[in-house]
């Protein structure tokens, strides 16, 4: 059975915890005593109806100010696919953890209410999954019931959304009319809009062609680990323990070795449950080289005649989580990308961008909490990546402050060429 | 140069390979990261499934870690033997956090009463065990899918030097680039299978094939009702005079202490039937067999609080 991970994210009202209990339900995932619990919830509380936002509302500090702060995951699946969902905050607040659950997504639900059209905050939510390079979105325009199931109101939707959604980069888009309350469209497909022929969104989220989002072209190996058990009869052996970033890998490949720059070829793919053929993303697997070469965590194994950038200057769109600090030119932070640890230096901050108009300020001389922009860096040891749009595993990085621990911040590469 | 030929090979995973992958991914990056990881065993069939994944992890070596056991005093021989067998045949070491000791040495005070249990006292002797053998990591097999809380947990979880949980100040986690950095005294806990149900870890027993635990699967046992559970009878746990000790054929969903894990009734005594029991059902197993997290809506957010697993 395949697998799609997709986050959900609307604004408080449009319906998102309503549209995700209708699935689930629909879909025969709820319990028993999850659905006892809630309704006792609901009723308890004076709710007039079982409010299907207490099944993914899971702390007490959200149940009590019945908002959500945290991403929650649930999981269902159907006999085509399993799903896991990460039902992401709307709250411009909560950017960070929106972007935590959007990070390994495959597909983006956006939630529009049919009334309101596009709000400041439904364009935040697109730009955002389009920044952290989500290759499909579904839009649902919900409420449709109280619209009189209106194709002249999906349709104006429909216009505004691609219009906005032209100014950055989205590979696929998905309109659906649903009532999430009343169930069109969303599992069973809806009489009530005749004008509609596309699928339902289960039908779409367990047909949506997802395989090829990965990069099978660009062979990329980050050593994650050195298994050297140095003992018995495996005394000489020494495999290198990744996951598969990129590309297929297989025995007999000719590979170069970064930063060394040896080139050698792979002996073998092992695995505990015997040799690979192949070895593909996200396959965590432990390579063997012929040559008896010393690679440590951190360097990339890779093709000869396609291999990854490798620079000290790295200039990224950076969203920035913390409150604590904001991030200010000359400040340094410990920066990881794949297996790669290393020291950041923050030369420029070139811009930063209005998450609601898209605007960029130029001026901007530093980052605070929720903040997107774009940020020029110089690290201490050169990274091995690809552009973030060509590949979401060798062109992420975090960034952690040295004194608290914390992840303050997520990137996204755009290019690692020195800039004048 | 030869670029890798398009062929009709798809090089899809199925969805058990992915998960295994990204736990994979995860017990080796805490490896390469930590100085001292251990992992939780708590007898149960995650915890199973958690020691295949690691032994898969560091083939053709050993697991590199420890593996903790916080003894109730109160658990299933079955598992205790199943869990000294294991342990055995993979080399590791056994370090077991012992409730009872701390009873008899007046450090802990037992509950009494009918519905004693000793799941609160675990986690004092879990905080005190990972301090004394300097545990930065311990990994856990909790899944999201078990239980709201865990539902919004972390895959590296950030304990304070308390053991706490902080849900509403959670580190962001982005990608598989996970961030172990913490001070002396302060430790990660580790949920490799996070996103794994309890559907998948049972696909992934039957599809790799290996023993687990015999209480598993149906056999005939003395139980007793309470709170609508099916409760076993053991040492630990008399039944009330109000309660009525009968014969019944039953499975455990979960394996926890004695006292506060429940059986169900069940005619599967196969992987197989029990799979297509599970698949079927319409109640989480914690909501089934589970009395410990009765308590509340949130109990298992404030043991979390805590420092429960
Ligand atoms: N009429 C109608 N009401 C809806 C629909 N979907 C959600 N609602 C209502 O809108 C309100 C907010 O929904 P909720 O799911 O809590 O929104 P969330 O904040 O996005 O999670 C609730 O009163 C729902 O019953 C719909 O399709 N039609």
């Amino acid at each position: 059975m395949e697998m799609l991970r997709f986050c959900t994210v609307g604004s408080v009202d449009d319906g998102k915890s309503t549209l995700i209990g209708r699935m689930l339900y629909d879909a025969k995932s709820i319990f028993q005593d999850q659905w006892d619990a809630v309704e006792l919830a609901s009723s308890n509380r004076g709710d007039e109806y079982t409010d299907l936002a207490l099944l993914t509302d899971g702390l007490r500090a959200e149940r009590e100010q019945g908002i959500t702060i945290d991403v929650a995951y649930r999981y269902f699946s159907t006999p085509r696919r399993k799903f896991i969902i990460a039902d992401t905050p709307g709250h411009i607040q909560y950017t960070r953890n929106m972007v935590t659950g959007a990070s390994t997504a495959d597909l983006a639900l956006i939630l529009i209410d049919a009334r309101h059209g596009m709000v400041e905050q439904s364009r935040r939510h697109a730009f955002i999954a389009s920044l952290l390079g989500i290759p499909h979105f579904v839009v649902c325009v919900n409420k449709m019931d109280l619209v009189d199931w209106d194709e002249a109101v999906f349709e104006r939707i429909r216009a505004e959304f691609t219009a906005f959604a032209s100014r950055f980069h989205v590979a696929d888009i998905t309109f659906i009319p649903v009532s999430a309350l009343k169930g069109d469209n969303v599992v069973d497909r809806s009489t009530n809009t005749p004008w509609y022929q596309g699928a339902t969104l289960l039908h779409h989220l367990e047909e949506v062609h997802i395989a090829s989002d990965r990069n099978l072209i660009d062979a990329r190996f980050p050593v994650q680990y050195v298994i050297r058990p140095m003992s018995g009869e495996h005394h000489d052996y020494r495999g290198y323990a990744g996951t598969v970033t990129g590309g297929v890998m297989r025995p007999g490949d000719e590979v170069v070795v970064l930063p060394s720059g040896f080139t050698t070829t792979i002996e073998a793919i092992d695995s505990y449950d015997g040799p690979v053929a192949e070895a593909y993303p996200p396959m965590a697997v432990t390579i063997r080289l012929t040559d008896d070469l010393d690679v440590s965590r951190g360097e990339m194994i890779c093709r000869p005649g396609n291999r990854p950038h490798a620079s000290q200057d790295v200039d990224a769109m950076v969203c920035w989580m913390t409150d604590q600090t904001a991030l200010r030119e000359g400040a340094k932070y410990v920066i990881k990308q794949t297996s790669r640890v290393a020291r950041a230096l923050v030369r420029d901050v070139r811009y930063r961008i209005d998450v609601n108009t898209l605007h960029r300020d130029q001026q901007a001389s530093e980052l605070q909490l929720n903040e997107i922009g774009r940020i020029q860096f110089r690290t201490t040891l050169p990274l091995f990546a690809d552009e973030y749009r060509r590949n979401r595993g060798t062109g992420s990085f975090i960034l952690i402050d040295e004194q608290t621990n914390s992840t303050v911040g997520a990137g996204m590469i755009l290019s690692t060429e020195a800039s004048s | 140069m030869s670029e890798p030929s398009p062929s009709l090979q798809t090089y899809e995973l199925s969805h058990l390979r992915q998960l295994e992958s990204e736990s994979i991914h995860i017990f080796r990056e805490v490896v390469a990261e930590f100085e001292r990881p251990g992992l939780l065993f708590s007898g149960g069939k995650d915890s199973i499934v958690m020691l295949r994944l690691a032994e898969k992890a560091f083939w053709p070596g050993r697991i590199p870690f420890p593996v903790v056991h916080v003894d109730t005093g109160h658990n299933f021989p079955e598992v205790l033997e199943f869990r000294d067998r294991r342990a055995e045949e993979l080399g590791l070491r056994l370090i077991v956090g012992s409730v009872q000791q701390a009873i008899d040495e007046g450090r802990l005070v037992d509950e009494t009463g009918p519905r004693a249990t000793r799941n609160r006292l675990q986690t004092p002797i879990l905080l005190e065990t990972i301090a004394q053998h300097k545990i930065d990591a311990a990994f856990g097999g909790a899944r999201r899918d078990e239980e709201k809380a865990r539902a919004k947990e972390r895959v590296y979880s950030f304990r304070d030097e308390f053991g706490q949980w902080d849900p509403k100040n959670q580190r962001p986690e982005l990608w598989n680039l996970y961030n172990g950095r913490h001070r002396q005294g302060e430790n990660i806990r580790v949920f490799p299978i996070s996103n794994w149900t309890e559907l998948d870890i049972w696909q992934y027993i039957q599809e790799e094939g290996f023993e687990i635990p015999s209480i598993y699967l149906a056999h005939e046992r003395p139980v007793f009702k309470r709170d609508g559970m099916l409760m076993p009878v053991s040492p630990f746990l008399t039944p009330n005079a109000d309660e009525p000790v009968f014969d019944a054929r039953v499975r455990f969903r979960t394996v926890g202490d004695m006292t506060c894990t429940a059986a169900v009734a069940s005619e599967a005594a196969t992987l197989e039937t029990v799979i297509a029991e599970i698949a079927a059902t319409r109640i989480t197993e914690r909501g089934e067999t589970r009395a410990d997290d009765r308590f509340s809506e949130a109990a298992m957010e404030d043991r979390k609080r805590e420092g429960y697993f």
